[in-house]
């Protein structure tokens, strides 16, 4: 009997995968229902007297009884200023340690040296929500990893540890500023990175809770964001991180005339919805393009007097601005991108940190995804379905990451996807995607420099966009205008072997990645 | 008119090429391609080079192509003006 289903959106998926387990295919955006009941913790006890402070790395690990095929947790805010991932797994190869699960929010170019330990047999799993550069490359290209990597969204990662699909063993918490006995605040020291999100669900669920910081401040280490309740040990280092790769100094709107181009003509079909009005969220991913959306829907909110009730996400100082011109009453933060951002989160109460979890899990009671009446998002590729690709370049390489793609898609009203036709000479919209993040079915429409496709089961969108005479045509118009220019693009071929399996935020598979050639 | 020199047109720009033409290697026409989208449109920029040849008649000579994702009218723009320079004797 095959290994092999179709899932709902006609991606063979395995069922069963050595060293995973049973894998459950995806069956539509709404579809799975959970069983069973969330993951806990031992009940630990602590009396007064305690000392968290532990000397050095190496020590914490043997104090958190360190050994072969654990599962240790990162979370991305230092971004490519990270230190702490490759300090880590350092020390675990010189302590002869192996077959260590990386469960990672996501990874970036400086954890290029992870490549060797993989090799090593250090580290035999990754999950994450993406990976860029020559680590993505090689894990695609040369089947270094005998398991395939588990991709996931970031309400997926909390989902997933809060079920006990992933069950972190010891998680490091790289610090911007704590205490001694274990309260991380994010917002002060060299490497200040505002929120904190991703990493408080990791802090909750794991056996053992380590946090790493160069900057010791006096109890206790307010503004708090994650408490000593979860903390076993603090590690004291020289450095944790590189301000350059952590933060921007303000993050501007795009001069790029076709993104300007691109954010003008989905402002217009936003506002064409009829969902600009008092009281509206609004969140916009990352990309040029995106963030050019708000700066046009500032000027409608301005011109008509119009208060929105909360931008969420990732937040830069452009959002923050808003904030304060009073065109949105608060911010919702997962993760701050810019010295402005972090400046605001530290000082206004109306700009508040939340986790991973709060921000995008669909297996709790309610994310803030839900509450988004717009999305925009960027995309690596769409197909003639909507479906989604940011994980894969054209070409099958991981590039990219899921990020809050599929559950702000989801959990909003309106999610427009914004990009430009052609990227180089590479189609957006193809037959199929190298890769699915994120199922049409939550993908309203998609804004190219070309034209407006909506899918067609948003008929109500598409009316209006018509009378309104924003350039609406079929997304098979869309492809055809693109390979018009360019020509068709020869099929990639990639080779039967699984590198990497996608999953939904659910938990369900939507897509596998197969060994570049 | 005898060609004997080697022209270039082009950058490394995005969505430009840059392609060199040497008329003075005697030993037949060699095309090399180098593109950051080669395995979506090699054979297509490939096509590109091969009409534009014929149009002009050429028959030998080195043809080197550095691809940024150029599209075809851009790639055959190139190419007459680097076989122009060196036909020229413009070494640019």
């Amino acid at each position: 009997m095959s290994n092999m289903i179709k899932n709902a959106i006609n991606r063979e998926i395995p069922k069963y995968i050595e060293g995973i387990g049973e894998l459950k295919a995806f069956g539509g955006a709404f579809a799975y229902n959970p069983e069973g009941k969330k993951a806990a913790t031992k009940i630990p006890k602590t009396f007064t007297g305690k000392n968290k402070i532990i000397e050095n790395i190496k020590t914490s690990l043997e104090l958190c009884g360190i050994k072969n095929g654990m599962t240790i947790s990162f979370h991305h805010h230092f971004r490519n200023g990270d230190y702490l991932v490759n300090m880590v797994v350092e020390e675990i190869d010189k302590m002869g340690i192996r077959d260590i699960t990386l469960a990672a929010s996501s990874l970036q170019s400086i954890h290029a040296p992870l490549i060797d330990y993989i090799k090593k047999g250090v580290i035999t799993g990754i999950q994450t929500s993406g990976i860029r550069g020559k680590l993505g490359e090689v894990v695609s290209r040369e089947k270094i990893l005998d398991k395939p990597i588990i991709i996931r969204s970031h309400g997926g990662r909390p989902r997933a540890i809060e079920s006990g699909e992933t069950k972190i063993d010891i998680a490091f918490i790289a610090a911007p500023a704590a205490d001694a006995y274990g309260n991380v605040n994010g917002v002060e020291g060299p490497t200040a990175c505002g929120a904190m999100g991703y990493a408080m669900t990791d802090a909750e669920y794991a056996d053992k809770v380590v946090v790493v910081t160069d900057y010791l401040v006096p109890y206790p280490a307010c503004p708090i964001s994650i408490t000593q309740t979860l903390v076993d040990y603090v590690v004291v280092v020289d450095e944790i991180g590189n301000p350059k790769g952590i933060v921007s100094d303000a993050t501007r709107i795009t001069k790029n005339p076709m993104e300007l181009l691109i954010a003008q003509k989905a402002s217009e079909a936003i506002i064409t919805s009829g969902l600009i009005r008092e009281g509206f969220s609004f969140q916009a991913g990352s990309g040029g393009a995106s963030l050019g959306v708000a700066h046009f829907l500032r000027q409608k909110m301005r011109q008509e007097g119009i208060t929105g009730s909360f931008a969420a996400g990732g937040i830069t100082g452009y959002l923050v601005d808003m904030l304060e011109e009073g065109l949105f009453k608060s911010l919702l933060d997962v993760q701050c991108f810019d010295l402005k951002a972090i400046e605001s989160i530290k000082n206004n109460p109306n700009h508040m940190e939340m986790s991973a979890s709060f921000y995008a899990n669909p297996h709790n009671k309610g994310c803030v995804a839900n509450q988004l009446d717009i999305m925009v998002l960027s995309a690596t590729e769409i197909d003639l379905d909507f479906n989604v690709n940011v994980i894969t370049g054209s070409n099958g390489i991981v590039m990219g990451a899921s990020g809050g793609h599929s559950d702000t898609a989801a959990g909003s009203k309106l999610s427009i996807v914004v990009a430009p036709l052609l990227r180089g000479r590479l189609p957006i919209v193809v037959d199929e995607a190298t890769n699915v993040i994120t199922p049409g079915e939550t993908i309203d429409a998609v804004i190219t420099e070309r034209g407006i496709a909506v899918n067609p089961k948003r008929k109500d969108l598409l009316d209006l966009f018509k009378d309104a005479k924003l350039g609406v045509m079929s997304i098979y118009d869309l492809k055809e205008i693109a390979e018009k220019l360019v020509g068709k693009p020869r099929k990639i071929e990639t080779t039967d072997e699984i590198v990497g399996l996608i999953e939904y935020r659910d938990g369900t598979i939507i897509d596998t990645i197969r060994r570049a050639k | 008119m005898e060609i004997t020199t080697i022209g270039r047109a082009g950058t490394l720009e995005s969505n430009d090429v840059m392609i060199t033409v040497d008329f003075t290697k005697d030993d037949g026409l060699i095309i090399e391609i180098e593109s950051i989208v080669a395995a979506q449109f090699e054979e297509q920029i490939r096509a590109a080079i091969h009409e534009v040849l014929e149009d002009m008649r050429i028959s030998k000579g080195h043809i080197q192509v550095v691809d940024k994702g150029a599209l075809d009218f851009a790639i055959k723009a190139r190419l007459k003006t680097a076989i122009k320079r060196a036909e020229g004797g413009n070494q640019s």
